[in-house]
């Protein structure tokens, strides 16, 4: 198996031989040298101009428009070129936060195959992540997590990659080739169909590299390795297909993967499976289940996207204007911005006399600015512990449920926090997809103990995070009250009651408003005690009245 | 640039295919969403559709393409006297767009160079008479949605802001596609669009092969590719313009009319919008399949695009909403 380190040099040398037909690279790795130095590789051996770019990038910037300020200096229309109209290589620092939208043109951009992008994904959180509308685009993977020694990236003298671009187009690919690539991506669960559009670039690319007339095993099992090993689904969610389950064909699997490479370069010899196997070897089990949960989440994040730029200037109530430069996404205010300039007329007209008209500098600008109420995030915590699936789990999410009917007609945002065993779990961020909620909230499990302090940690934990994007969170609480582990995860009763009775205190200082669901059996008068430390209101949950629990529940969140 | 992906290469995924091809013979459908999984060529089929439509008349130099010197709107300026050929508008929203740019604004620069009020049309008004395309159409932001309804609705954009009051007409169709993981779109949308189509990626790895394969081709060898395809893509819009030729001519028997209300009475569909979209369908696929007559088969083959984003929805109902059209298909209107 390579290295870590060939993997890095051999995608380098693919990106900088065919930068468009695989689209770019997602590199994973904190500040460091030695990231500093896959991009300074970039630089050095990709053939584009290389652009830095960061998340908070404005329309203006990307695809051009009018200099205001140079356009009135010079009395004329004065237009910028944006960064899309020529071919160019971009790299996008802090990727994971990347917002939609900037992703999506990022996307658009890169559909048109007229450069190639670097994602430097910093990885901090375990549960961030790149947009998906990026990683579908993006052939390449690197994480950099680990490797702490200096990379040896003496890559390929410029002669060489010159060579292999000149050779790129003549690179012939046996049809085996794609059906090989196509059939991988099938049964590892790449649904998406660019993955072996660049998986072909890529072994393309390597097998140009080398010099080969033909695509061959090496460069297919190197471009799966490149291109797939981050994609694969992990096997947890492909439940339509049990994991490992197809028996290797007896004979035709050999021992060893070096079999495979005395064989003819021109006919395929490599099997499926091994391609496969390259797939899986080439990360780290744990590595892909966080991409997998940090896909997850961040996907679901994605769909908040206008919560970021709710204080923006673009619509709700008009407040006064601001001086500020025009970027292309706000609105100048003619009226303020004439007013701000007409003192100056006599004074600018003395110190330029050949002008004519009004005379207006770029610090005349006024702004329109808005205010808007912001959305509303419904943040549910769902007691999923023993005690409580013995209950009425099923019932509690038949609660949930109608509350979501009732979150999509008002377009509010819905979160899901669940807690059993010994921790809180974010099953699902902010997000307006009904579908995921849905399907996260069928897919949780009962059991273990009941960490409420946790859970209530963690709500206020999403509660905080949804304000700083500029939502209005609401926490609803659904348990059956019975607290015995504590905020350490250690089953103790007297001192898991004061967590949770401290965290609801705490809630109630945010100043977050709450509603308790009261899913025991009978109500527990320690609930309700709870949910005046809260600041909530307290519900028992009706048996099996849907109708009544929805009216209840709809008027205790107006009040709220 | 290059030229766009040809639309008659596109691999399977026949019903999101053959909606586009309904929307051109018939423009008054009004317009398609294609809803699905990423990475399964629906910018691709759009930016390829461009490439069928037919060419319009319209006034050189109109900034809302008029097709008679009488259409011009007052407010314009520099429109010349001629009627010049020129390709169906195929305009892209793009997402995090401003309002200003939607509708069209006070041009600010003439304003503040030249002290002149002067109206700078936006997007809507270059999509007049073509088509407006909205990519992760269920990302756009509410109040952009809320302008594009009403303008749809009307068929006029009115622009009253910072001392101008100016309209021209804005009748386009809506092209959208999405996905469906990262938001829902609002039912007063969702009802804008004429027809609705749902696509996944290919499961069969034959077709896989094959789309990989084209793709392959258009991109490392596109002289012969292209040449093939752009002989079929004529051959098609041949027959886009002979269906829209034919339309006229069709006739519809009561019968028709009869099922397709009794279908839409069991379907529940708000609203009369769905009849008269999904008769209109029925019309332009007798037209393409070159018959004269509309009968329950086209009706039957029209209805799930046409009626599957219309039904009222149970926003938890995993299901969707195109098995319960299939269904009640069956029942309302059996072969």
């Amino acid at each position: 198996m390579p290295q870590p380190y060939a993997r890095a040099r051999a995608a380098l040398a693919v990106l900088a031989v065919d930068p468009e037909g695989v689209g770019g690279l997602w590199l994973r790795a904190r500040p460091s040298p030695q990231r500093d130095q896959v991009t300074g590789a970039v630089a050095a051996l990709v053939l584009l101009p290389l652009t830095r770019l960061a998340p908070n990038v404005g329309d203006e910037t990307l695809f051009g428009g009018t200099d205001l300020a140079a356009s009135l200096v010079a009395g004329r229309a004065v237009l910028t070129r944006g960064l899309f109209a020529t071919p160019r290589a971009i790299v996008l620092a802090m990727a994971e936060r990347c917002p939609v939208a900037l992703a999506v043109r990022l996307g658009q951009w890169l559909d048109r195959g007229t450069g190639c992008l670097i994602a430097l994904d910093e990885g901090a959180e375990p549960d961030e992540a790149l947009p998906p509308a990026l990683i579908d685009r993006l052939g390449l993977f690197l994480d950099l997590d680990g490797i702490s020694a200096h990379l040896p990236l003496d890559v390929a003298d410029p002669t060489l990659l010159a060579d292999a671009r000149g050779r790129l187009p003549f690179v012939t690919v046996p049809d085996e080739a794609i059906e090989l690539l196509t059939a991988t991506a099938a049964s590892v669960g790449i649904g998406s169909l660019r993955a072996p559009l660049q998986a072909l670039a890529a072994a393309r690319a390597h097998a140009a590299l080398r010099g080969a007339a033909a695509v061959g095993d090496e460069d297919l099992r190197l471009a799966v390795e490149l291109t797939y090993a981050h994609r694969a689904l992990p096997q947890s969610d492909r439940a339509d297909e049990p994991p490992e389950a197809e028996p290797p064909p007896p004979d035709d699997r050999p021992d060893d993967g070096d079999d495979t490479n005395s064989a003819d370069p021109d006919t395929m010899t490599l099997p499926e499976d091994m391609l496969l196997d390259a797939v899986r070897a080439a990360l780290p089990a744990d590595l892909l289940a966080r991409l997998a949960a940090g896909r997850a989440a961040r996907a679901a994040v994605g769909t908040s996207g206008s919560g970021g730029a709710k204080k923006g200037n673009r619509r709700g109530r008009p407040l006064g204007s601001r001086p500020g430069r025009p970027d292309g996404q706000s609105r100048i205010d003619p009226i303020a911005t004439l007013r701000a300039a007409a003192p100056w007329q006599a004074v600018r007209r003395a110190l330029q006399p050949g002008a004519t008209g009004l005379l207006i500098r770029p610090d005349d600008f006024r702004l329109r600015r808005f205010q808007e109420l912001s959305d509303r995030v419904l943040i549910f915590a769902v007691d999923a512990s023993g005690s409580a699936a013995m209950a009425r789990l099923a019932e509690a999410k038949g609660a949930v449920e109608l509350l979501l009917a009732q979150a999509y007609a008002r377009r509010d945002h819905v979160a899901l926090v669940a807690f059993r065993g010994t921790a809180a779990e974010l099953l699902l961020a902010p997000t307006r997809s009904l579908v995921q909620t849905k399907r996260r909230l069928a897919g949780l499990p009962g059991g273990g103990g009941t960490p409420l302090a946790a859970g209530l940690q963690m709500a206020i934990e999403v509660a905080r995070l949804s304000r700083g994007r500029g939502m209005t969170p609401t926490v609803a609480l659904l348990t059956d009250g019975r607290a015995n582990i504590d905020l350490n995860g250690l089953a103790n009763r007297p001192k898991a009651t004061e967590d949770a009775a401290r965290m609801a205190r705490m809630l109630a200082a945010t100043g977050t408003p709450a509603i308790v669901l009261d899913t025991a059996m009978r109500p527990q008068p320690a609930l309700q005690t709870l949910a005046r430390q809260m600041g909530a209101a307290y519900l028992a949950l009706p048996r099996a009245d849907a109708r009544r629990l929805s009216q209840a529940l709809s008027g205790a969140l107006e009040a709220a | 640039m290059k030229d766009p992906f040809p639309f008659s290469a596109i691999v399977g995924q026949e019903e999101m295919k053959l909606a586009m091809i309904l929307t051109a013979i018939d423009p008054g459908i009004g317009g398609v969403l294609v809803f699905g999984d990423r990475g399964t060529g629906k910018s691709t089929a759009v930016r390829a559709l461009a490439a069928l439509l037919p060419p319009i008349r319209a006034v050189e130099g109109c900034p809302v393409n008029s097709a008679t010197l009488a259409d011009v709107p007052v407010w314009v300026q520099g429109a010349g006297q001629k009627i010049v050929t020129r390709p169906t508008p195929v305009i892209d929203l793009p997402l995090g767009v401003t309002e200003d740019r939607v509708v069209g604004a006070l041009d600010i620069e003439r304003a503040l160079t030249r002290g002149e009020k002067a109206f700078e049309p936006g997007l809507l008004a270059r999509a007049n008479r073509g088509y407006l395309y909205i990519d992760e159409v269920n990302l756009l932001e509410d109040h952009i949605v809320d302008l594009l309804l009403d303008v749809a609705q009307s068929g006029e954009n009115v622009v009253e802001r910072e001392g101008l009051s100016i309209r021209h007409p804005a009748r386009f169709v809506l092209v959208g596609s999405g996905n469906p993981e990262e938001g829902e779109l609002r039912p007063q949308l969702l009802d804008r669009f004429g027809l609705s189509v749902e696509v996944t990626s290919p499961r069969d790895v034959a077709t896989r092969v094959e789309v990989i394969r084209r793709r392959d081709a258009y991109e490392n060898r596109p002289e012969g590719f292209m040449k093939t395809w752009k002989a079929k893509d004529a051959t098609l819009r041949r027959k886009i313009l002979a269906a829209r030729a034919a339309l006229p001519g069709l006739t519809t028997p009561d019968a028709v009319l009869e099922d397709c209300a009794g279908l839409c009475i069991a379907l529940g569909s708000d609203g009369l919008r769905g009849e008269l979209t999904l008769l209109r369908t029925a019309r332009a696929l007798a037209a393409y399949q070159g018959e004269t007559v509309v009968t329950r088969q086209h009706l039957r083959s029209a209805a799930p695009s046409a009626l599957r984003h219309r039904l009222r929805r149970d926003p938890l109902d995993e299901a969707g909403t195109g098995a319960r059209v299939a269904r009640i298909l069956a029942e309302a209107l059996p072969a």
